[in-house]
């Protein structure tokens, strides 16, 4: 059945942390983002599914619990905001190491620091790169509607379970904020599935169950590195997502994603309308990164320009793609500020047709 | 003729290794309680049949590989995180029992935080607190627990309360807290006070089943390696020095 509604972001994503059978939640609150803890105890989720819903006493503690959940093979998300999320890296770490499956959603705001409550994409590295110790990689979905963020929350749990792996859901604090009508998905009822890698109680006649994410053997810590390789060339292979626009007969594409996707899209329409052919890639997996289609246009447009709310994050992984075979400029704003359409319209024309 | 073979006969068994406690090697030092601790709570755990029932939760220090010695389900915590972890286990499994196994850097100082508020949520686990004064994986530098003007190698010519703090009597603040309903603190250094570690190992767990909140046993333990001393005269030091400030016995018992 078909249910739209008028939600704001952050309780849409609550909500559909509910609808995807999701056994867990802890968090600890932190602006933009507070309407989901907000959210699921006004549910009384324990009664609607018997989701469990629990105020850490900090991020730390938030992420760890997740981490017992998620060893008992159970559906377990976090949220929180970026220097929230900070706090989490140790214990993302130790999931990924361990390999388990949980959802992290960061609403960005502004940094370094206490930085500001506005939003921004600023973690942008952080999420794709790791963020945490060792060589490890998140799943990063980058919502750019509150539709997205609805839909991201189902497929960050089906990929966290497919691979084993903590999936990120990098929005920020305008789509957290924003109200726009969604469309819900049914509920999903939660699950009973009892996993052989879950610590669920020793099966008699079995080995116990150990989740770790220790190797006292450097070979054997190698071995567990290799596995984890192994599993992001999968996922770089399977689960790019993206959304192409104009590129057909572009001669030159915009790259943003999330919140600044949709601004940058206004100005690529306002560059058509001046005769420029402009297109515009929009990354909804930020690891995997939209790779080989930004290798395919650079062999025919000439130039992108990378446009993000944070002081060149995203651009680094767009000249890897391009390679060097085309100019690939950057254009932001930071802080928690937001740029307007106009604005890189103008930086566009500054930097690639001379204005 | 008398022979090791023909001795080993059910009728002749006195005592047995617990199933609980799986048949790899412990990699504690000689004479170190880690070892016995982990037996008694395997005793506990196997006294009351609920090896399949228990879901474990190992620390970051010497008792890391606790994972390896315990024959139940067990996730690896990092540092001062177990009481978070358990409490994610406990509240998507409220039916199994769980516990925390941490030493006194472990869970007084880096994770001073998860233990208080796990605590103080009266989160339905056991905690297993090992406090031997010392952070014994590291090599023995200054833990919350080291005693005034005890040696350690950050605090080489002895613990200095004015400019490193008293030794934290975390055991005593933890009882203060509605949440807790069984708080003792025990040794494993002789074979009747391990018995009576067991029995409120054993108190505790059963205390779980019935839901009572958070039970918290501290073992006060040994180094002998980073006190440099041998086994007996670590225990004989323990006893001098230890016991006086963290006398054994119970601390909070359910009215
Ligand atoms: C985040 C983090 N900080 C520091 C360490 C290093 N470290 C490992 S064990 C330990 C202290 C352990 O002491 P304790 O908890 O008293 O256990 P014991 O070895 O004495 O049984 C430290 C500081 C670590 N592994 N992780
Ligand atoms: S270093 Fe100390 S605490 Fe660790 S195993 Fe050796 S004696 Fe035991
Ligand atoms: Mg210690």
């Amino acid at each position: 059945m078909k249910e739209l509604r008028l939600m704001k972001g952050n309780e849409a994503l609550a909500e559909a942390a509910i609808r995807a059978g999701a056994d867990a939640y802890f968090g600890y609150p932190i602006t933009p983002q507070s309407e989901v803890i907000e959210y699921l105890m006004a549910q009384n989720t324990e009664e609607r599914t018997g989701m469990v819903v629990l105020q850490a006493e900090s991020e730390v503690a938030a992420i760890n619990m997740v981490y017992g959940a998620a060893g008992c093979g159970k559906k377990a998300i976090t949220t929180s905001s970026s220097p929230g999320i900070s706090l989490k890296q140790e214990g993302l770490s130790y999931i990924a190491g361990a390999e388990l499956p949980c959802v992290v959603a960061n609403i960005v705001r502004g940094g370094p620091g206490l930085g500001t409550i506005q939003p921004s994409q600023s973690d942008y590295l952080q999420a794709v790169k790791g963020g945490g110790h060792g060589d490890y990689k998140l799943i990063v979905l980058a919502p750019a509607t509150v539709q997205e963020t609805v839909d991201y929350v189902k497929l960050a749990f089906d990929l966290a379970f497919k691979y084993r792996n903590p999936v990120m859901i990098l929005s920020d604090g305008i789509i957290g904020q924003m109200m726009e009508k969604v469309e819900l998905f049914e509920q999903i009822p939660r699950s009973d599935k009892v996993y052989d890698w879950a610590t669920t109680g020793k099966e008699p006649g079995k080995d116990h169950v150990i989740i770790t994410s220790l190797q006292l053997q450097p070979e054997n810590q190698e071995k567990v590195n290799l596995r984890l390789q192994a599993k992001y060339k999968e996922v770089e292979k399977n689960e790019v997502l993206y959304e192409s626009y104009n590129i057909d007969d572009a001669e030159y594409v915009f790259v943003a994603f999330g919140s600044c996707g949709r601004i940058t899209q206004k100005a690529m329409e306002l560059a058509r309308k001046k005769g420029y052919k402009v297109g515009q890639i929009r990354p909804q997996t930020l690891y995997p990164f939209p790779v080989e289609i930004l290798s395919k246009l650079a062999d025919k447009v000439k130039g992108f320009l990378t446009v993000e709310m944070n002081a060149g994050q995203m651009v680094e992984d767009v000249r890897l793609a391009v390679n060097g075979k085309k100019p690939v400029e950057y254009y932001g704003r930071f802080g928690g500020m937001i740029p307007s359409p106009e604005e890189i319209l103008d930086a566009f024309e500054q930097k690639f047709i001379g204005g | 003729m008398i022979m090791a073979e023909n001795l080993k006969n059910p009728e002749n068994l006195v005592y047995e290794k617990t199933k609980v406690l799986t048949d790899r090697v412990l990699h504690y030092c000689p004479g170190c309680g880690h070892g016995t601790a982990h037996r008694m709570l395997a005793e506990a755990i196997d006294d009351l049949g609920i090896q399949e029932e228990t879901i474990g939760v190992a620390p970051v220090g010497c008792s890391v590989l606790a994972y390896y010695y315990f024959d139940v389900d067990m996730t690896e915590a990092a540092h001062g995180r177990a009481p978070a972890v358990a409490t994610g286990i406990k509240r998507v499994m409220p039916e199994k029992y769980v516990f925390t196994y941490q030493g006194d850097g472990d869970l007084a100082a880096i994770g001073t935080a998860e233990t208080i508020h796990a605590c103080n949520r009266g989160e339905n686990i056991l905690i297993v607190f090992v406090n031997n004064g010392i952070y014994g994986m590291t090599g023995g530098q200054m833990a919350p627990t080291t005693l005034e003007n005890m040696k350690s190698t950050t605090s080489p010519r002895g613990r200095d309360v004015k400019t490193m703090g008293a030794p934290l009597k975390i055991t005593e603040l933890i009882a203060q807290l509605p949440g807790t309903y069984y708080v003792a603190r025990h040794s494993v250094h002789t074979p009747a006070n391990a018995r009576k570690t067991k029995r409120a190992l054993k108190k505790a767990l059963e205390y779980q089943k019935e839901e009572k909140g958070t039970c918290f046993i501290e073992v006060v333990s040994n180094c002998p390696s980073n006190w440099k001393m041998t086994p007996v005269e670590s225990n004989k030091w323990m006893e001098e020095n230890m016991f006086p400030f963290y006398p054994l016995g119970d601390i909070k018992v359910p009215q």
